[in-house]
């Protein structure tokens, strides 16, 4: 039987970032990652901070994700993701000034709230660095 | 009767005030096309999530352990109202709106013998319920320093609300906000966040799996722990994206019609200087007249 494709969107709260007929989405979720192909089986999970991988015959596109839910249906796979980014249209040069502001903004950090806001900030950074690197 | 000079001041005086009252009017504009873009890039999630939530909560209902955020915690005595308007005036009657159904709310709900109490996102609500119902109030956040709205500021404010829900110092909550309907329309509208049950948008339902389970990872429970959360903070932040791009539409309409009605007063102002000058000639030359005739 024809496999047919997998309708995906991955949307963020700010806006959608894709939608649209792929053949699978690599996805890391937070017991493991898992590759979603046409016709999976029904699943809701949540995601940890990762890059998916999305395949489209011979071309593949990452996204960075901070966090999220991936639910699959019949009708296809959803992620909610917390933030996203195109991996694609990123300035490495920029990631990097990027990490090394957020190790400065720990560092000064004067309330405990400040440094938790700080701290998450440079744990993206890092995974994106990482991402981007990887 | 006012002199020549008092009439060219007052009209000057109001063309300032129509210049500004037009650059207010152009600058909501062009905010209200951002915050518009804005409201319906976020609407997909929080339908999304919405229908996620759904998804759960029709699997978990029924059963015993599930989640207080979603079922509450079988009481209903204790109300908070989030009121949610904008933080700056010259809008019309945004504000007022919000304010008006909020008012109703809370004296409906204190006729039902509940206690209320009232939290204000955005501080032109809150003056005007702190007139009638200040010892309600328990906390006024502004939204003045942020620039623009993004997840993270809803995401302080559910964090709050939660950190309240776990002290038990409400059972219920309700959300009070403006739905953007259209750039001249903005209805005021009450949402249930907690239980969050009560607040799914109808219609939503169990997507059709073919005969196939639902598998959970981790498991339901541990997925609604992190998923109501979240909700809690997408409806928010999806309530105050349609409250900036209200307030930009009704700000909007507002200035333009102050701006027409600057330009109906100068008309009328200066009707007024000339026929005020026009009739100051006609005396000059009555005199000069009368005068050459007495000689």
């Amino acid at each position: 039987m024809m496999a047919g494709k997998l309708q995906f969107s991955l949307v963020s709260p700010e806006k959608e970032l894709f939608s649209g007929e792929v053949d699978g989405v690599d996805v890391p979720g937070e017991e493991g990652d898992f590759g979603v192909l046409p016709n999976h089986a029904p699943v809701m999970t949540t995601i940890r901070m990762g890059a998916i991988t999305i395949k489209d015959g011979s071309e593949t596109r990452r996204m960075f994700l901070r966090g999220g839910f991936a639910d699959v249906t019949l009708e296809g796979l959803i992620i909610l993701a917390e933030e996203a980014v195109d991996l694609a249209g990123l300035d490495t040069a920029k990631i990097a000034q990027g990490l090394r502001n957020a190790e400065e903004d720990v560092r000064d950090a004067k309330t405990d709230e400040k440094r938790a806001a700080a701290q998450s900030r440079l744990d993206y950074a890092r995974g994106l660095s990482e991402a981007l690197n990887g | 009767m006012a002199s020549l000079k008092e009439f060219r001041d007052r009209i000057d005086s109001v063309k300032s005030i129509q210049k500004i009252t037009k650059a207010m009017q152009m600058v909501a504009a062009a905010k209200l096309r951002r915050a518009q873009e804005a409201v319906e890039a976020a609407r997909p999630y929080a339908a999304r999530m919405s229908a996620v939530v759904g998804n759960l909560s029709s699997s978990m209902d029924g059963r015993p352990g599930a989640p207080e955020l979603l079922v509450g915690n079988g009481k209903s005595d204790t109300h908070l109202l989030v009121v949610a308007s904008a933080d700056r005036g010259l809008c019309g009657g945004f504000n007022s709106q919000i304010a008006r159904h909020a008012r109703a709310e809370v004296s409906r709900l204190i006729q039902d013998g509940k206690t209320v109490k009232i939290l204000c996102v955005g501080g032109k609500a809150a003056d005007q319920l702190k007139r009638v119902y200040a010892d309600n109030m328990v906390d006024v956040i502004s939204l003045r320093e942020y620039k623009n709205i993004d997840s993270s500021i809803a995401a302080g404010i559910s964090a709050k609300i939660l950190s309240m829900f776990e002290a038990g110092e409400f059972d219920v909550c309700t959300l009070v906000f403006s739905r953007f309907k259209s750039v001249i329309s903005q209805i005021p509208t009450s949402q249930t966040l907690i239980p969050a049950k009560d607040g799914l948008a109808e219609g939503v339902s169990a997507p059709d799996l073919g005969g196939a389970a639902y598998d959970y990872e981790p498991d339901e429970e541990d997925i609604l722990k992190v998923l109501l959360p979240r909700n809690l903070s997408t409806q928010i932040f999806q309530a105050l994206l349609e409250n900036v791009a209200g307030e930009m539409g009704a700000k909007m309409s507002a200035m333009d019609n102050s701006t027409r009605n600057a330009g109906e007063m100068i008309d009328k102002l200066s009707l007024q200087y000339n026929r005020k000058r026009q009739s100051m000639i006609t005396t000059e030359l009555i005199e000069i007249i009368a005068g050459a005739e007495a000689v």
